[in-house]
C-alpha cells in the first residue's frame, strides 16, 4: 500500500434492529470517525441500515481456502447433527 | 497442489457455475483481464458524474435538482464500490486513479461527449443508464464474487437513473414544440454514442471470447446490443419520438430489429483520446484531485495528532 493512501475499512451494517451486522463493501478513511461518516453516506443513502461496524481491513483474519478440505470436509458425514436425521414414529406430531 | 491441479480447480469452478474469491487461485489472465474491467468500469462511474454535475446548478426545478443530485452522489458510490472490488485483486487506489490521471486506463467513450441542453440530462439518464443497466444486470453473476456484489448493489441504485431520465424525456416530448424539439435533438445526439457504449462488433473483440470462457461476461457485447435496440424502439414509441436511424427494420424471421451501420472509425477516435471532451473530463479529473491534496493531508495529519495523543493519555494513566 501506498503510504499516502488512507487506510482501508471493512464496512458492517445492521440493517435494522434484531438482525446481525453484515458486511457492506469497504472504504478508505483516514481515521474511525471518517470511516463511519464516509459509510453512512456510501452504504445508507436508502435507509439500508440503522447501526454501522468498521474494521481496519488489516484486522481481519481470514481462514485459507486452500485448506478448504481439511477444514470443512469432517462434518460433511456427520448427517446425525440434523434433525431430520431421526425417525419419529407418526403419533408424534410436534417435536 | 500442483499448477495443473490449481488450474483444473479453478476451471472445475468457473464450469459449475461457482464464484471466485479474492484469496482463491487464480490465472494471471484472469485478474489481470478483471483489474482492467472493473477499473475502466469504476473510472467510467466517476467521469460519468461529470456531464451531468454540468447541469445540477441549472436544473429547470428543485425536485429536478434534488433528483440530479442523488444520481451523481449515487455514481460517485458506484464508482466506489467498484474500485474496492478491484483491489481485492492486488492493485491499490492510488495506482488506479494514476492510470486513469495519465491517460493510461480507459473509461467508457460516452463521457467524451458534451451535455448542451437540459433535454441531455432526459437523454443520458434514459439511454447511457438504460445502456449501462443492459451491461450491468448480467454481470451480477460473473464469476468474480468481489465484483459480482458490488454490481448487485450497483443494479439496485441504478433502476431510479434510468427512469428519471425517461420521465424528463417524457415531459419534454409531451411539451411545447420547442421542448419536444430539443427532447429529439438529445436523442439524436446520444443514441449512437450509447450504442457504442457496447464495445466493438463481437468479431473485432479479441477479449471477448476469454471473458465469456471465464463467464466474466455472460453475453457478447452485439448480443447486448440488439437488447438494448429492441426495448429502446418500444420506449421511443411512448415518447412519440422517432428513432434517429432510418435503416432500422423489424426483421420478423430474426424477431429483432435491423439497425444501421455504426460509425466505427468515430468510436475508435474518441477512444483514443480525440473526443469533444476527452481533454476537458481528464483535466476535470485531475484538477480535482490535485486540488484535494491539502484535504487528504490534512485529514492524515489530523488522524495522526488524534492518535499520538490518544496513546500519551494511555500512557500517562499507566505511568
Ligand atoms: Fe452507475
Ligand atoms: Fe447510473
Amino acid at each position: 500500500m501506498n503510504k499516502s493512501e488512507w487506510p482501508l475499512w471493512e464496512v458492517f451494517i445492521r440493517s435494522k434492529a434484531g438482525l446481525d451486522h453484515k458486511h457492506a463493501g469497504s472504504l478508505h478513511a483516514a481515521d474511525v470517525e471518517m470511516a463511519i461518516e464516509n459509510a453512512r453516506d456510501v452504504y445508507t443513502r436508502r435507509q439500508e441500515g440503522v447501526s454501522i461496524w468498521v474494521v481496519e481491513s488489516k484486522n481481519i483474519h481470514a481462514s485459507d481456502p486452500g485448506q478448504s478440505e481439511s477444514m470443512y470436509e469432517p462434518a460433511n458425514d456427520k448427517i446425525y447433527r440434523h434433525p431430520t436425521f431421526y425417525n419419529l414414529p407418526d403419533e408424534v406430531k410436534y417435536m | 497442489m500442483t499448477q495443473y491441479s490449481f488450474q483444473q480447480h479453478f476451471d472445475d469452478k468457473i464450469d459449475s457455475d461457482n464464484t471466485i474469491e479474492a484469496k482463491d487461485w487464480m490465472p494471471d489472465d484472469y485478474r489481470k483481464t478483471l483489474i482492467r474491467q472493473i477499473s475502466q468500469h469504476a473510472h467510467s462511474e466517476i467521469v460519468g458524474m461529470l456531464p451531468e454535475g454540468n447541469w445540477i446548478s441549472r436544473a429547470p426545478t428543485l425536485r429536478r435538482k434534488a433528483v440530479l443530485m442523488a444520481k451523481v452522489q449515487d455514481e460517485a458510490g458506484h464508482g466506489l464500490y467498484l474500485y474496492s472490488a478491484a483491489e481485492t485483486l492486488g492493485i491499490s487506489r492510488d495506482e488506479m486513479y494514476n492510470q486513469l490521471h495519465t491517460g493510461k486506463a480507459k473509461y467508457s467513450s460516452i463521457f467524451n461527449y458534451p451535455t448542451l441542453t437540459w433535454a441531455d440530462m432526459g437523454a443520458v439518464g434514459w439511454l447511457v443508464d438504460g445502456a449501462a443497466i443492459m451491461n450491468q444486470v448480467p454481470l451480477c453473476r460473473t464469476s468474480y464474487g468481489p465484483y459480482a456484489r458490488a454490481m448487485v448493489r450497483v443494479c439496485k441504485e441504478e433502476s431510479f437513473h434510468q427512469r428519471q431520465g425517461f420521465e424528463i424525456m417524457l415531459t419534454l416530448a409531451k411539451g411545447t414544440d420547442i421542448q419536444r424539439k430539443m427532447a429529439q435533438d438529445a436523442f439524436n445526439r446520444w443514441w449512437w454514442p450509447s450504442l457504442m457504449m457496447f464495445g466493438p462488433p463481437d468479431a473485432e473483440s479479441p477479449n471477448t471470447a476469454n471473458s465469456v470462457r471465464w463467464r466474466i461476461k455472460r453475453l457478447t457485447n452485439d448480443e447486448l446490443r440488439q437488447k438494448f435496440v429492441d426495448v429502446t424502439v418500444e420506449q421511443a414509441k411512448v415518447l412519440g419520438l422517432d428513432m434517429p436511424d432510418k435503416d432500422l427494420k423489424w426483421n420478423e424471421e430474426r424477431g429483432h430489429y435491423d439497425f444501421g451501420a455504426i460509425n466505427w472509425p468515430e468510436f475508435y477516435n474518441v477512444v483514443k483520446g480525440n473526443g469533444p471532451c476527452n481533454k476537458q473530463r481528464l483535466e476535470a479529473r485531475r484538477s480535482a484531485w490535485e486540488k484535494g491534496q491539502w484535504v487528504r493531508d490534512a485529514a492524515t495529519a489530523y488522524a495522526g495528532k488524534r492518535a499520538a495523543r490518544k496513546a500519551a493519555a494511555v500512557e500517562t494513566k499507566a505511568a
